[in-house]
């Protein structure tokens, strides 16, 4: 699972859950994998995240590295944020560990990093 | 019964009916994977995106990943979504660039309000119509899946389905679970003429009323292709008391050939050698 997926996702389908966003994770793998640098499509998807809890979620892992920690109003000409952007969301990804729901505390296991976000029937 | 037996959706529920060997079929069968590829150029030409812009992308029912490698090729970065694990690991064999998560349709999209820029769907609505377990309500759960469908989606944006509906019961079903979630739009049926190569799309708008895309393969199409012919009403109605053309007249081949155009099959041109007779000195 990449970190974009990570910044979109939440867990309220989850019976009585509101925001359920951001998902905490406890991660025991982590893998760095190189993808094509697009920033036109980073620069497309910045306003859409999260950043505070994309920064938390880099933090977790221990990638944030020098990411900053707001963004940039200029970030369309600035390649080298761009990059960093690009490598923290979809250079990153947890490949086992688990998700944790930040209001009711139930766990979502990630496996060769798909998580699982199944529910039982009692919860939905 | 003896319909009921070829359609998937009654043999198992999806996590169990698309176990290791199913799976398998999506990575060796070329005809499968050709003509789920062509659905998803149809889906993604239905979708209308910006041109030349990288968008996102949610694939529901992403399977092996077959529909999000033509994503791929256009250029947009997609999140997809399955309920089978055996068919999500082929996909991970596949090395497919997007990311996957295992999910339940009928219990929700669990994504942030506007998340997407369009979601597609090849070949898995159909199965939000099956009850698999004595909790499941297919109407509820059509309800559920679309309303937070709705609310992932920017404005403006569009979801498009593939499906195979039973009979117009289930498309009624659907159709009526989608715009009770606030969306509009509706069904564009592909050569409607032919049982095989007829495909049933369900476009869907967020941001109001528009014009549906034409489908491939209809009447209209026909003629705004060729120049319209004058008084072909009535040359229809003469045809009709006159009957139909003996067999293997050059009038029956044309006729034939037509129908099976309309069907939208690979025919020949008509040409003045239709039908005519070889020499003999051939």
């Amino acid at each position: 699972m990449k970190l974009i997926t990570h910044n979109m996702l939440t867990s309220k389908s989850l019976k009585g859950v509101n925001v359920g966003f951001p998902l905490k994770i406890c991660a025991t793998e982590v893998k760095e994998v190189a993808v094509d640098f697009n920033p036109e499509f980073v620069t497309r998807m910045i306003p859409k995240l999260d950043w505070d809890a994309l920064c938390q979620a880099a933090e977790s892992l221990g990638c944030l590295n020098d990411l900053p920690r707001s963004v940039n109003p200029n970030h369309e000409n600035d390649e080298e944020f761009l990059k960093k952007a690009h490598h923290v969301l979809l250079e990153v990804e947890v490949i086992e560990g688990e998700l944790v729901c930040p209001e009711t505390g139930r766990k979502f296991p990630v496996n060769e990093g798909i998580p699982n976000m199944l529910l039982n029937e009692d919860e939905v | 019964m003896a319909a009921s037996t070829r359609r998937p959706e009654h043999k198992a529920p999806p996590d169990i009916f698309y176990n290791e060997e199913e799976a398998r079929k999506y990575t060796s069968n070329t005809r499968m994977i050709e003509i789920q590829s062509q659905m998803t150029e149809r889906a993604l030409e239905l979708l209308a995106l910006q041109e030349d812009v990288p968008c996102f992308i949610l694939d529901i029912g992403c399977g092996s990943g077959l529909s999000g490698q033509t994503l791929e090729e256009s250029g947009h970065f997609w999140i997809g979504v399955d309920i089978s694990s055996a068919m999500l690991s082929v996909a991970l064999e596949r090395e497919v660039e997007g990311d996957m998560m295992l999910g339940d349709m009928g219990q929700g999209m669990c994504f942030r309000a506007g998340s997407f820029d369009g979601a597609i769907s090849i070949s898995a609505l159909q199965w939000l119509c099956n009850a698999d377990k004595t909790s499941h309500s297919p109407p509820k759960r059509l309800f559920k899946f679309f309303s937070t469908l709705y609310s992932c989606l920017s404005r403006g944006s569009r979801a498009v389905f593939q499906f195979y509906p039973e009979n117009s019961e289930q498309i009624e079903l659907i159709t009526q679970q989608a715009m009770k979630a606030g969306f509009t739009g509706g069904l564009v049926v592909d050569y409607p003429n032919s049982t095989k190569a007829k495909k049933m799309f369900l476009v869907l708008f967020t941001g109001g009323h528009q014009k549906l895309p034409k489908a491939l393969g209809t009447e209209e199409q026909q003629n705004t292709g060729t120049d319209h012919i004058p008084y072909s009403d009535k040359r229809e109605r003469m045809k009709q008391i006159r009957g139909k053309a003996p067999k293997k007249s050059r009038d029956w081949i044309l006729e034939k050939k037509e129908r099976r155009r309309r069907q939208g099959r690979n025919v020949r041109p008509d040409t003045k050698y239709t039908g005519r007779k070889r020499s003999g000195k051939f």
